[in-house]
């Protein structure tokens, strides 16, 4: 038996039943983390001690009873732009490089009461801006798949790490498709909640209207516990909502009948991959056998919403990021003269350019004479597609949708030409401008062996519905974990004898 | 259509940003911005004519906190992180007094 | 013939609000400590930190708002307001610009004929900013955030002031009204009220608008009225000498009474203001207005009126009580405990109103309770204490609060109501000046007064002087 095989759940459930010890599993993932790391670089931090530590807390805690929850004392990676009290948090920036919040976030803390325990950080696109995690100041993420290629991205460093084993589970956060996109690049399951479902409290600004932060597990089922455990109504954010029902690990059913779901036309078309349309609408075809109805239908301004996102996106990371002076935190350059010539050279010597790049689109788009044309011009199309989707909804109970146009991209392919990168966002950023919950589901793999994954649209607070088709697709389907080249992946400690639970 | 970027343009965005770049950044700087702009520039053919902007999605209102004093001396967080301190507070090249 | 000009002013008035804690997060708004104690994540501008909004600001905002007869907007909204500088943690200031609380109200300044309207464009809410302490031997600045986060309203009125008389009186105005809402203590000198004032000059009888400078850093009243002048006086020079006034924003120096301009630069003054995404709109409904209007306390024009029908002041001295609200609480208190209202304004309006400005105080630095002013009010007026005593007595209360009755019972101060003892005095004093004694009687009115005096000394000012008048001449006749 190999533990880091292993589901979130599936740990859970052996520790609670004394069949594992949390030292035991915790020490486990750190050795696949030390034999992992340097081929796929998931991570930024990794605390091993601290990690150890809390583990001898958590048993002490599971034995006296204090935790009692799916996840206590399973391993957790954590994005790393979300704050963690004393631990490096760094948004993949040099700008961060040596950050120690004197707070946790708050889908963080939600995790600790459940008594997961921390591994590290995760790495990311530099301040969430990319999607490939290659303008990580830490250096890139490879795909477990196929190290030559990108894990997606933002989240990139959180879908590799479940990916390649280094966790069962990890927090990511996705402001235009930063946890659905790598999802379905690694083969792994993420959701990207309805916004304000869990609380913004401690993740790092990029896009405030915009992020939400999700988890990333092996299969659905841990996912939706995942989910249950981080989503919390929060005082500390504003934009945080009150929802009537955070047990979204009733939603793990199988039955999909009379399910109604929706095929955008327009995102089946030209830009989109032969293989990764077919397997999709396989698996769209698997859940209309499972007794859901399917239709087409046009869901409009598909083409608008990457613009509008940038607009939006840029113009709030320009002032979120504003913060980032050499005063305060972090980075400060070595020489300068003057107050404002320091602002210049730290950030400049502090951020990569794909993060200028925005901040400076964001600061034009805001500037005097252009506000109106740029920043409201792409707010009330962000009204429109709003609406698009409240007629859809009207007639389907989810959507069913590509995450992205191909499978992973190999890495250094991307980056050259922003706008094309930034067209892989097509199928991801409506979702953010409208508010609404995604999740994606691994449905195969194309010829070169990279995954594919389908994404489930659906209507504002109705996570409950998206989770239970994924679940119907995923029943029969076992978690497959990449054959990472070159890497000794034995000699991970496991028991035998034990029979592992359920059909996975 | 076909949007151009100044120097002083990039010079000024610069300014509001406190971003220096250098020469060859500026110039890619500008070619980017000059490329997204067209592409932004899409949204023009959008007839939002009588649509109100959106900013929130979700039509949450009056969340408030109570006037009651929470926090304790927070200096030691505060400036645990400081690149430069000193008495206390944050250190940094003077300000026209 | 030298040319007239107009002075066109307007104000953007800056006042603090006197919540416990600051606008967007728990932190104690109390002035003072060591640097940084009174933060928090949220008002040092640590990533990850979100704002929560204080409802008590925007209590106090609309309050003012209505006081202001302003219309307060029925969905409010916050925006950012984007500049770099050390004392602005996020370096964006959360403010309102697109969507204010309160529009288009007025106050009226001056009194009878002379009154005037002076608009009100509109009202917002916005956090201030940390302080920065100038470090001069190694060319730094510590920045402290204690001050980040307080709440502050800004008040931008229309440019309707011509003077600086009238400046002071709108200002005067706005911090009674304020005051009296309790919304702010308004000390200029602490910072806890602000003007930036924007100001153009123009030809007489023009009706287009000069060119306007706005001016800041003016902490004192005094300071209002010279920059004022200053900058009219550098305006019309510039415009005599053929030139244009340029739009911009200068800071006064008021030991050199003059201003220079503050922005380089790097200040391209364009604040990329856009709707602040981490808080929710304010939506203000009829029952939330009529419940603030409900607790508007009793302004100015009312409690005049009631204290002339009431009580019995005349206009003057109720205008005068209630030109501060620390002053009107005073006297009602004091009247009612007492029961003497003419008695306690007489106090208030003579004794109380002399030594302010012997000592240079406001009305709010009054340290003497209402309860013992009532006290002594009652020691005089039933004749435990003479005037004179009385007089004495209260000038020590002003200095230290007391109890003037222990006082008196302490200092042995008490009228002598001994008839005894008194014609014992009496009679001496009689005796003793038989000259005057004669005079009187021969028919000097005036040589009386030499005898009271004798009395009183005598009996070291402890007696009733009518009482002596009184007695003298029934022992003369």
């Amino acid at each position: 038996m190999d533990i880091c095989k292993m589901t979130a759940l599936e740990l859970g459930r052996r520790i609670r039943q004394r069949n594992l010890s949390v030292p035991e599993v915790v020490n486990a993932y750190l050795a696949r983390i030390e034999a992992i790391e340097p081929a796929v670089n998931s991570f930024v931090t990794v605390d091993t001690e601290r990690a150890l530590e809390r583990a001898r807390k958590v048993q002490k805690g599971i034995d006296d009873g204090t935790y009692k929850s799916p996840l206590a004392g399973v391993p957790v990676a954590i994005k790393d732009n979300l704050c963690t009290t004393g631990m490096l948090t760094t948004c993949s920036s040099k700008i961060l490089g040596n950050f120690r919040p004197a707070f946790s976030a708050e889908a963080v803390r939600n995790l600790e009461k459940a008594g997961a325990v921390i591994l590290g950080k995760t790495n990311m696109d530099e301040f969430a801006m990319g999607s490939t995690t290659e303008t990580s100041y830490y250096g890139a993420t490879k795909n477990p798949w196929n190290l030559e290629h990108v894990p997606g991205g933002s989240s990139g460093g959180s879908c590799a790490a479940v990916a390649a084993e280094e966790c069962p589970f990890a927090l990511g956060s996705d402001t235009g498709g930063s946890i659905r996109q790598p999802s379905s690049f690694c083969g792994v399951v993420g959701i990207k909640p309805t916004y304000g479902t869990v609380s913004r409290y401690g993740l790092i600004a990029y896009g405030s209207s915009l992020d939400q932060v999700g988890p990333v597990a092996k299969n659905v089922s841990d996912c939706a516990a995942a989910l249950e455990a981080i989503a919390s109504h929060d005082e500390k954010d504003s934009t945080s909502i009150r929802r009537e029902d955070y047990r979204f690990t009733e939603a793990l059913v199988d039955d999909v009948k009379d399910m109604r779901i929706g095929i955008p036309k327009d995102y089946f078309g030209d830009g989109l991959d032969g293989e990764v349309k077919a397997h999709i609408l396989n698996a769209v075809k698997a859940l209309e056998e499972k007794g859901a109805s399917v239709e087409e239908f046009d869901l409009e301004l598909v083409q608008h919403a990457i613009p509008a996102y940038y607009v939006i996106a840029s113009a709030e990371a320009s002032s979120n990021l504003a913060r980032f002076d050499g005063v305060k935190y972090g980075y400060r350059t070595e020489d300068y003269d003057g107050l404002h010539r320091m602002y210049k050279k730290t950030r400049s010597e502090g951020f990569g350019p794909e993060v200028k790049r925005r901040i400076m689109l964001g600061s034009f788009v805001l500037s005097s004479g252009y506000y109106d044309a740029y920043y409201l011009k792409a707010l009330r199309t962000k009204a429109l597609i709003k609406r698009a989707f409240d007629r859809a909804f009207e007639r389907y109970d989810i959507i069913a949708a590509p995450a992205a146009p191909t499978t992973a991209p190999k890495l250094g392919e991307s980056l050259s030409d922003p706008i094309r990168m930034y067209l892989g966002d097509i199928y991801t950023v409506s979702v953010n401008l409208a508010g609404l919950p995604g999740i994606t589901v691994p449905v195969g793999q194309d010829k070169k062996g990279l995954p594919i994954g389908m994404q489930l649209i659906g209507d504002c607070f109705a996570e409950k519905k998206i989770i239970r088709a994924a679940y119907a697709f995923e029943q029969g389907k076992s978690w497959e974990a990449p054959e990472i080249s070159g890497v000794l992946t034995q000699g991970v400690p496991g028991r035998d004898g034990i029979s592992r639970e359920g059909g996975r | 259509m076909a949007n151009k970027i100044s120097d002083e343009t990039i010079e000024y965005v610069g300014i509001l940003a406190k971003l220096e770049l250098s020469g060859e950044e500026k110039e890619k700087a500008k070619s980017d911005m000059e490329k997204m702009l067209d592409y932004i520039d899409t949204l023009n053919e959008l007839d939002t004519e009588g649509i109100e902007p959106m900013s929130h999605v979700f039509p949450v209102n009056n969340v408030f906190r109570e006037d009651v004093v929470r926090n304790t001396d927070g200096s030691k967080d505060a400036l645990a992180n400081a690149p430069l301190a000193k008495d206390q507070g944050f250190k940094v090249p003077k300000t026209i007094g | 013939m030298a040319k007239q000009y107009e002075t066109v002013i307007g104000l953007e008035v800056h006042v603090e609000l006197a919540t416990k804690t600051k606008i967007f997060c728990g932190c104690s708004t109390r002035f003072g400590g060591a640097p940084n104690t009174h933060t928090c994540p949220v008002c040092t501008g640590m990533p990850g930190s979100l704002p929560v909004l204080n409802k008590q600001v925007v209590e106090y905002a609309m309050a003012i708002g209505l006081a202001a007869n302003c219309e307060i907007t029925r969905i409010c909204k916050f925006d950012r307001k984007n500049y770099f500088y050390p004392d602005n943690p996020q370096n964006y200031q959360i403010s309102q610009l697109y969507l204010p609380i309160a529009r288009n109200g007025y106050v009226e300044i001056g009194t009878g004929k002379t009154k005037k309207r002076v608009r009100i464009h509109e009202m917002h809410m916005e956090e201030d900013a940390g302080k920065l302490v100038h470090d001069e031997w190694d060319d730094t600045s510590i920045v402290d955030f204690n001050r980040s986060g307080v709440p502050l309203v800004e008040i931008v009125s229309e440019p309707d002031m011509r003077s600086a008389e009238e400046v002071l009186a709108y200002l005067e105005k706005l911090r009674m009204i304020i005051q009296y809402l309790g919304a702010s203590d308004c000390k200029l000198q602490e910072g806890s009220m602000r003007a930036d004032i924007n100001l153009s000059v123009r030809e007489a009888g023009s009706d287009k608008l000069g060119t306007r400078t706005e001016m800041k850093n003016l902490n004192s009243f005094k300071a209002i009225a010279r920059a004022i002048e200053g900058e009219r006086q550098r305006q019309i020079e510039i415009l005599e000498s053929g030139k244009e006034v340029i739009q911009e924003t200068r800071r006064w120096d008021d030991n050199k009474e003059y201003s220079y301009a503050m922005r380089s630069k790097e200040d391209a003054q364009d604040y990329r203001y856009f709707p602040e995404p981490d808080l929710v709109p304010v939506v203000i409904d009829d029952a939330w207005i009529e419940k603030i209007k409900a607790e508007q306390p009793e302004f100015q024009d009312a409690k005049i009126s009631r204290y002339r029908e009431e009580f019995g002041l005349p206009e003057y001295d109720a205008q005068i009580i209630t030109s501060s609200i620390h002053l009107a609480k005073l006297f009602e208190r004091a009247a009612a405990l007492c029961s003497k209202p003419k008695k306690v304004s007489n106090w208030l309006m003579v004794e109380t109103l002399r030594l302010l400005k012997e000592h240079g105080m406001e009305p709010e630095e009054i340290r003497f309770s209402p309860e013992n002013l009532a006290k002594l009010v009652e020691l005089a007026e039933t004749g435990t204490i003479n005037s004179s005593v009385a007089k004495g007595v209260f000038e020590k209360m002003f200095a230290a609060d007391m109890d003037p009755e222990a006082y008196v019972k302490e200092h042995g101060l008490k009228t002598v109501n001994d008839e005894g003892e008194l014609n014992a005095v009496l009679e001496k004093v009689i005796a003793d000046n038989p000259q005057a004694a004669a005079d009187y009687r021969g028919g000097k009115e005036k040589a009386l007064g030499a005898l009271v005096g004798q009395t009183m000394k005598a009996m070291k000012g402890k007696a009733d002087p009518g009482r002596v008048n009184q007695r003298l001449r029934e022992m003369l006749s």
